[in-house]
Formats: structure tokens, sequence, C-alpha cells
């Protein structure tokens, strides 16, 4: 089969490799007919996630149709069923996912070892990421295998198109745990740091829950247009001050919900000096990730506030402002998406025609075209902002 | 296919796939280039930095084995942006130290110096390793520019089949709603 493999730092290839085989009576083969590329593909493209291997597999946003099942899955899936496929790797028995805590699911890492080290103790297994987290070929392909398939699946309802549900696998439960995590009242105002996909579902998500008012933070014309039409009130921070609008926004209290739809890669620019330093720091190997968006975050934050960080982080970050989230009184929630905890509830919204993910598709590619898509996404080129890859 | 991407299949299960053949990449030319000149300016950095008397000697230029240093920490930091994802800062810099470079050698290449000659073919290479910088440079910018194009802005795209309005609030816990 063809897919998109990671080969270094920038290097991604469509290649040829071998099919995947069913290894275990709980893994199901999926003929995959829609997959995207991620923002946070982009970190294992600039190989600022530890853990790569050249030969992985790329892609943990995919669904597609069942054409294989082990027999300890088929009480749950059969072939021909349409599912998407959730990122996170969950086994649905163990203590963690019986919580409903599925992103730290205790028995779907099979580099469990590996990751106790790093981590202090093994999160859940996901596609098309580091090794650290299970090394799982990703679903970049044209063929993906489930592991664990008959709890890591969402069935798909006939009727709705690839494009409406299947950022149900990620991007969709990403932006909605950030806004969930933010315990949002009717006054409350919501600020969203990054515009792109995950921050435009956060929007969404905080304008579902409620939110008096929600801001979006970027310096993108393309990515701030899609959030003012999302009901946000833009903010350009190449051409303001964001803690000047903020305090206007919000007469001078600072917004009392703050979103971390960035993560470790924040804009390097001269609005933000810090980002030049953390750039460096990184560079040398004495940081791993730029922290601009957490240290901004805390500071403008109304006292008492939530920060809610969907954004990826990888390792060690310099300079947080301790003191400031400390006295202010700030919670910080963050973690990897509980994706199947809010799933149900979230297909139900898609069906009723609450909500339509497919917005923010902006380019629809063969698979083909994936090692140049990533290129355009990187280099935000013809206004990108999410790509489809059709394999 | 790569001796690492062979190997990695040591880590990987006997369902997961394996690479039989590798097709287009996502790396440009332009940035293979840009990576070729970061190991060189790595490499060039290093023996100034280590070797700065030997240079010096050749050059005719003793007594300036700090500068030498100094110009192998340059090429090292030049040669870091080259190799990280800010290329095109990187080869630029290298452009900037070819200028450096340039000066420093003509100010050598003073009558009296009795290696006048070895700094004439050291200021040719220069020359010519500049034009090539100057190339990569200029395609690399060129090559991830975001376009010249104004951007496309997605006013129409609000997510809400049944318009914001509607959607506000939608999902608030009953109990959150405000009162009618």
């Amino acid at each position: 089969m063809r897919a998109l493999v990671w080969h270094g730092k920038e290097d991604i290839r469509y290649d040829t490799v071998t099919d995947p085989a069913i290894e275990d009576s709980r893994d199901a083969i999926i003929r995959v007919t829609s997959c995207a590329i991620c923002g946070s593909d982009l970190h294992l493209f600039h190989n600022f996630i530890p853990a790569m291997l050249p030969g992985d597999i790329m892609g943990h946003e995919m669904m597609g149709e069942v054409v294989d099942v082990g027999h300890g899955a088929q009480s749950k899936l059969k072939v021909g069923d349409r599912i998407v496929v959730p990122f996170t790797i969950i086994c649905g028995e163990c203590d963690q996912c019986r919580r409903g805590n599925f992103s730290v699911c205790e028995r779907t890492n099979r580099n469990k070892q590996l990751a106790d080290k790093a981590f202090g103790h093994a999160t859940a297994g996901l596609f098309g990421y580091t090794h650290l987290t299970g090394g799982y070929p990703g679903g970049q392909a044209e063929y993906l295998r489930v592991p664990f398939a008959d709890a890591t699946h969402i069935k798909v309802p006939s009727g709705l198109s690839d494009e409406q549900v299947l950022f149900l696998g990620d991007i969709l439960p990403t932006g909605w745990q950030a806004a969930v995590q933010c315990d949002i009242e009717p006054t409350d105002t919501v600020a969203v740091w990054g515009c792109g996909p995950v921050g435009q579902m956060s929007i969404r998500s905080a304008i579902l829950l409620g939110a008096k008012q929600v801001i979006a933070i970027d310096y993108l014309p393309e990515r701030l247009s899609m959030a003012e039409a999302g009901g946000a009130v833009a903010i350009n921070f190449a051409k303001e001050s964001v803690l000047e609008r903020l305090n206007e926004l919000t007469n001078g209290k600072g917004p009392d919900k703050c979103i971390d739809a960035t993560g470790l890669e924040a804009h390097i620019s001269h609005h933000h000096p810090d980002s030049f330093i953390d750039r460096a720091k990184q560079m040398m190997l004495m940081e791993n990730d730029r922290a601009h968006v957490l240290r901004e975050m805390i500071y403008v934050c109304r006292p008492a506030g939530i920060l809610s960080v969907p954004g990826v982080y990888s390792g060690l970050v310099d300079k947080v402002p301790m003191g400031q989230l400390m006295n202010k009184g700030l919670s910080v929630r963050t973690g990897q998406t509980h994706v199947n905890r809010w799933t149900d509830d979230l297909l139900r919204r898609i069906e009723e025609g609450q909500i339509d993910p497919s917005f923010v598709i902006t380019h629809t590619v063969r698979l083909k075209h994936g090692p140049d898509m990533y290129r355009v996404f990187r280099d935000k080129q013809d206004s990108c902002i999410k790509v489809v890859l059709k394999p | 296919m790569t001796a690492m991407t062979m190997l990695s299949d040591y880590a990987r299960s006997a369902g997961d796939p394996k690479v039989v053949e590798t097709g287009r990449s996502s790396l440009p030319n332009v940035d293979r280039w840009a990576r070729n000149l970061g190991w060189f300016s790595l490499a060039l950095g290093a023996t100034e930095l280590f070797a700065p008397r030997a240079i010096a000697r050749s050059l005719g230029m003793q007594g300036r084995e700090p500068l030498l240093r100094a110009y192998g920490m340059r090429e090292i930091g030049a040669g870091m942006l080259t190799l990280s994802t800010e290329k095109q800062t990187g080869v630029w810099s290298r452009v900037a130290g070819d200028g450096l470079d340039i000066a420093t050698l003509l100010a050598a290449r003073r009558r009296n110096n009795p290696k006048r000659d070895n700094v004439g073919v050291a200021l040719a290479l220069v020359i010519g390793i500049t034009a090539v910088d100057l190339v990569v440079a200029q395609l690399s910018t060129t090559c991830h520019a975001r376009g010249a194009s104004e951007p496309r802005l997605y006013h129409d795209r609000s997510g809400f089949p049944g318009g914001i309005a509607a959607a506000r609030g939608a999902a608030r816990p009953r109990a959150l709603a405000p009162a009618e």
C-alpha cells in the first residue's frame, strides 16, 4: 500500500509499504477513506517530538471502512462498518478508561517501559506519533491496523459525509475538551490563542457552551476571518497589543478563561522578544518548547481564572512565571484529549445540525500530494488551514 | 531507503507496515542544498575554532587567531540556523558572513604578505561560495514565502448550520442558562 512516511526533519515521503496485518484478536483493519494533517503533525515534521524513527507512518486523524476484524472485536465491529478512529488507542477496561480518562489508558502503550522512564507513568498509545506513545503506524495511508478495535472506534451513521465526522477523531473533541475544561459560565470571556484547526473548534465549542464573549488571537488574516465567522472577536497580535485589546474588551479585568491552542511552536516574531530566546535555546537543546503563549495567558488572565491547554508541549519550558500563576490563583487544565469521553455527545450535535466541523477544511487532495501539502500547511501558503487527504 | 529506515524495522511489530520503496519527499531540493551548506558551515566553523593557527599561517595572518576563532563561532551559529527550520535566516546569515570573510581577506591581501597568493585562492573560493549562498538563500526564501496574493478570507464559514445566534449557548448546561 501507499503511505506518508516520516524519514527525518521536514522529510515526509509518499512511500510504498507492506500492508498492515492483524496481530491480536482485538485488532481490525480499515481501508482509509479520509485522513487529515493535524497541527501536531507539524511538531513531528519539525522533529520537535522526541523518539520518532525513520519509517514511521504519519497521521492520527482518519476514518474508513472495516475490511478485516479479529475474532475478539467481532462483537462490536463487522466488515463493512464505517468508523472514525480516535487518535488515542483505548482498551476500554482499565481503571483510567473506566473513569473516562481515555488518553491515559494504562494498557495500550506498547512501549510502556520507555514511557514510564520519560513521563513517570505511561500514557495511552497514539496513532502516528512518537515511540514514547507506542510508535503505532498512523492513518495517512491506504490501510490502517486499529489495535483494541472493539473499543477504539466511533461508528458513523449513514447519511453523514466523511467531512462531517472525520474530525470526531481529534480536533473537534480536542477543542470541545479545551472549552469544557474552562467551566464556562454565561458571564465569561474566553480568549483563544492560535486560530488553527484546534483553535477554531475551541471557539465554536466556547460559543456552544454559552460564553458571553470569545476572543481569538492570531496574526493570519485567513484564520482570523474564520474565527470571526464562528462568533469570535479577533485580535491580530502583529498589528495591536494583545494586553491592551484584552483589557478594552473586558473592562480592564482580563479574560476569565484562556485557551492555548498553539502549543510548543509559538510564533517567532519581534512582537514577542521571548520567542527569539526560546528558539535559540531550542536550537542549542537547552529547552524543548517555546512557551510565549503560556506566559502571556498567565499574565493577562483574570485572577482566579482557568488556563486550558490543548496545545501540545513536548518537554521542558523555561521562564514560566509561577509567581503570577500562584498569586493570581489560576488553575491549569491540560492533557491529550479523552476522545471517546465526548464523541457520543458531539456526534449527536453533528446529526442535529448544531455544528458542522467541515467548515474548517480548506484543501482536499489525493494522498500522493501529502508531502507537498505538509509544506503548504507549514508555510501557511494558499490560505491553508486544514488539509484532508484522500487515499 | 536509508540504513536507518531498515534498522528501525526492529522497533516494529510483525503486523506493522514496513517501507518497501521510498517516493516523493516533502523536502525540496533547495532545502537539501541549504542543509549541505549548513553542514559545510559547521565543518568550517569547527576548523576555524579549533585550528586557527594553521589557517592563520597559511594565509599570512599570524596574530589574528582570536578573530579566526570568532569567525568560527559565527560560522557554527550560521550552520545551526541553516540546519534548523529557520533555514532561510541561516542561509542569509551565511551571506552576511561571506561579506565579512571577503572584507577580511581583502585586508590580508596586502603586498607585504608572503602568503598573498594563498589569500587570492581563498578569496576566489569565498566569492564562489557567496554566489552559491545567494542563489540558495533567494530560492529558499521564494520557496517558503506565503506568496504575494491576498489571503482568502473565510467570513462565510461559521460551522453552525443554524447560525451563530442559535448556536450560542446551545450546549450550555440547563442549570447555567440565564433566567427567561
